[in-house]
């Protein structure tokens, strides 16, 4: 098997790009075991002699603490997994910081080499690196490299390959961590070497440093394989923080951190590094930062920046969209033509095609929205967006990064919370994150328009604009107040620090737009699909089965009989033998049109009769409280599908057939006469609709991102009976004082 | 004198004396290079003056005003 490298090293460093850069085209995307964090993987190839490596891109960390998720998959990955080299990418411009993650992996005892990236602009900013200085300082090989360009790559995967062959095993670095820490440290160290203790994977300086560093992780390994011996090695820690509490007035890991950064101190002092200007001098990114983030221009900017980007993913989407729909629709009419009339043909073009159908039509927009947000976030924009926001956002309990999901998911009214949820990650807080993907889904998407605009058009069609814009609103104000909700309930929990750091800004490279862009649609295309396409069917199924009792269908066929009879033969015989979409006579135009009203009457007849029926139909007795009748509830259950089948099936409820939702005329009719609707029913299915489930994607996508089922079952469980109670309270006090009424 | 960085002004600088918090705020400073005797410059703040933006060893990190709290810096 090839030998396996690790690409390890601070976000911004340049990682991903040299990823892309030594893998190419042979990598793909996964998840590490049980957690959502992606796992990359690749293989390259040396060019002269066909020398295969194995790469691992671990996610970027600053760290080797046991705090953020990134950090534990890096630290478990190095530990189980024991690749046979990590490369550690350091930005060279900004080497003292980057350092910090080296020397932990030369405490670990990782056999490493690092590669010194983005020298070039390092240069530009008058920073000479001395590599083979610091090589030999930290006993490691160091190579310049430029990721963006390829240049050093070859050079770094010599000298990788190199280590990789000779399985190098590296004595852990020791530095001295001051005299109150040193001797406690070396007493462990022996103890724990003794007693053998988690000695198996890990090596017992280590162990101790991390039970000094009270790393949540290895105590309770330690506390499982030995409870006693971890008490007194807690013990022992316990000694040293309260004494240097009291003469010092700091904490053992504040103090381990700052030996760290001291080591790197003194190693960078003995000219490894020159600068030929002031380290703090602003450079063209800082004076693009002037504006970009200013008080009063920034915010119009980033206003600009956002519309701009929601214009580019949901009008240039437009186009695609409509040839992947129109395709389906080609596919299931020509399929209606071959196939013979019954459940086959139905199950076929209504349950499949539409399901598929209904899965690809997202793709486009998946793959704009990741473009879009792929360009903010590579050039370094998205983090000065959520820099800008973050204090309004906060007083929510969520995270300046949190916006984008929201405009994306219909914070601009006709967006699509699929993408939205999915946008969610690139916030790096679990808990803002989770509480940010279970609420954009309030936020109005496309599909839930057709489902207002007909009730607006049917009751406030004055007001169409107002009402929109309150539309919008309670929907973003719904979603904050929810997620407020959730942090200080299901969410419980401090804020995860904000602590970041604001990238310079760069050019995004197109390769790197594309494959980020491309392995994420890939991934909704291949999860989501299956899963969809099986939900499809059973919702297909619900609304189908039981069919009608052969009586019942013979009343229909009778009616219809007596239609035909009562016109002259000439007339039957013209309707049955014209072609789809020939001019008609007029009085075989009137047989057509009876004829389709008893088959829309059957149709409706039917979908009472079915489960999806039957369900609507007992829930009446509860859904009565806020003002819904059986046929409500059924288009209701439909909108799970989609939001915008609420329409069509309160067509088919109402016995006009298959209503198109861009086409409402007749349904908005048959409302507004019908005597069980009012002004103030509307204003309640409208509350209700932004509120209630999440559609079936959506609601797989929150399971999938969150990483967890049981988030996905209470988006659905939760929001229901949110709308449902919001839907009671506004009915009950309306019917009361008597408001909105026909 | 020893200010707290809350009270720092835009384009100050000064040298952090202490940082005063332990668990995961405390580790994420740190991790950012944020520890005593690192120089540092307040670059800008956000529009509605939180967070705050600061210059680090050539990089620039934003932290919260009540995460900046914990630290103290000596400036002239």
């Amino acid at each position: 098997m090839a030998p396996t490298v690790a690409l390890a090293g601070n976000p911004n460093s340049g990682k991903t790009t040299l990823f892309n850069e030594l893998t190419g085209s042979r990598q793909h995307v996964g998840n590490y075991p049980g957690v959502t964090v992606e796992k990359k993987e690749g293989t390259y190839v040396r060019n002269d002699d066909g020398f295969r490596l194995h790469i691992v891109d671990l996610p970027g960390t600053y760290s080797l603490t046991a705090y953020s998720l990134e950090e534990v998959v890096t630290r478990d990955f190095l530990v189980n997994q024991k690749p046979e080299v990590v490369i550690n990418i350091v930005d060279a411009s900004n080497l003292e910081r980057n350092l910090y993650l080296a020397i932990q992996f030369l405490e670990m005892g990782v056999p490493i080499c690092i590669a010194l990236n983005m020298i070039d602009v390092a240069k530009k900013r008058g920073i000479k690196v001395d590599a083979q200085k610091l090589s030999s300082l930290l006993g490691v090989p160091v190579t310049p490299t430029v990721a963006r360009l390829g240049k050093g790559k070859k050079e770094l995967m010599d000298s990788a390959s190199q280590i990789a062959r000779e399985q190098r095993l590296l004595t852990p670095l020791k530095i001295s961590y001051g005299a109150d820490i040193d001797p406690v440290l070396s007493e462990m160290e022996n103890e724990i070497a003794e007693r053998r203790f988690l000695t198996d994977t890990y090596q017992a300086r280590w162990i101790a440093l991390k039970y000094l560093e009270s790393d949540e992780q290895i105590i309770s390994k330690g506390q499982k394989a030995d409870p006693d011996f971890s008490n007194r090695l807690k013990e022992m820690g316990r000694k040293v923080s309260h004494h240097l509490l009291n003469t010092l007035d700091t904490y053992p890991e504040a103090m381990i951190a700052d030996q760290r950064y001291g080591y790197i101190k003194s190693i960078l002092k003995q000219g490894v590094i020159h600068h030929k200007y002031d380290r703090n001098r602003l450079y063209s990114s800082d004076r693009i930062d002037k504006v970009l983030t200013n008080r009063f221009v920034g915010p119009i900017i980033m206003l600009a920046v956002i519309a701009g980007l929601y214009h580019f993913t949901f009008t240039y989407s437009e186009l695609p969209v409509g040839w992947l729909e129109s395709f389906f629709g080609w596919l299931g009419s020509t399929l209606s033509g071959v196939l013979p009339e019954g459940m086959l043909k139905s199950l076929i073009v209504s349950g499949i095609i539409d399901g598929v159908g209904g899965v690809l039509g997202f793709v486009p927009l998946i793959m704009f929205m990741f473009f879009g947000i792929a360009i903010l976030e590579d050039s370094g924009y998205l983090a000065r967006v959520a820099f800008m926001l973050d204090r309004v956002f906060r007083m929510f309990g969520l995270h300046g990064s949190s916006v984008m999901a929201f405009i994306v998911s219909g914070g601009i009214a006709g967006g699509c919370a699929v993408p939205g949820v999915m946008a969610t990650r690139t916030l790096k807080s679990p808990r803002e994150r989770l509480a940010t993907l279970l609420t954009v889904p309030f936020m109005n998407c496309g599909a839930k328009l057709p489902v207002f605009a007909l009730l607006i058009a049917t009751f406030f069609a004055k007001y169409e604009a107002a009402i929109m814009f309150l539309i919008t609103l309670g929907a973003w104000a719904g979603a904050l107040l929810v997620a407020k909700l959730l942090r200080v309930t299901v969410i419980k929990g401090e804020a995860t620090p904000f602590v970041m750091e604001l990238p310079p800004y760069r050019m995004p490279t197109f390769k790197g737009l594309a494959i980020h862009t491309w392995e994420r649609t890939w991934q909704y295309i291949k999860k989501a699909g299956t899963v969809i396409l099986g939900l499809s069917i059973v919702l297909w199924a619900m609304m189908t089965f039981p069919g009608l009792p052969d009586k019942k269908i013979q009343e229909f066929e009778t009616l219809r009989q007596a239609e035909i009879s009562r016109v002259p033969v000439a007339i039957a015989d013209e309707l049955e033998a014209a072609q789809k979409g020939a001019e008609l006579s007029s009085p075989a135009r009137n047989l057509k049109k009876r004829l389709q009203y008893i088959d829309a009457a059957e149709a409706g007849a039917g979908l009472r009769y079915s489960i999806a029926g039957r369900i609507g139909g007992a829930l009446e007795g509860i859904s009565k409280w806020a003002g819904f009748d059986w046929r409500t509830n059924i288009a209701l259950v439909g909108g799970f599908a989609a939001k915008e089948v609420v329409v069509s099936t309160l067509g088919t409820a109402y016995s006009l057939g298959e209503v198109d939702p861009e086409e409402t005329g007749s349904l908005s009719e048959t409302l507004a006469r019908d005597p069980g609707w009012s002004p103030l029913l509307a204003v309640v299915l409208i509350v209700f609709t932004m509120f209630y489930s999440p559609c079936f994607v959506s609601v797989i996508c929150i399971s999938r991102e969150s990483g967890s089922w049981k988030w996905g079952v209470f988006a659905m469980a939760f929001n229901t009976v949110l709308a449902f109670i919001l839907a009671v309270i506004i009915f009950q006090i309306g019917s009361a004082l008597g408001l909105l009424v026909k | 004198m020893r200010i707290n960085l809350r009270k720092m002004h835009d384009n100050q600088a000064g040298i952090i004396s202490s940082v005063k918090v332990a668990g995961e705020l405390g580790r994420r400073i740190r991790d950012m290079g944020l520890v005593p005797g690192t120089e540092i410059k307040i670059q800008g703040r956000a529009p509605l003056y939180d967070p705050v933006a600061l210059r680090v060893m050539g990089a620039t990190l934003t932290l919260r005003n009540n995460e900046a709290d914990y630290i103290e810096v000596e400036v002239e």
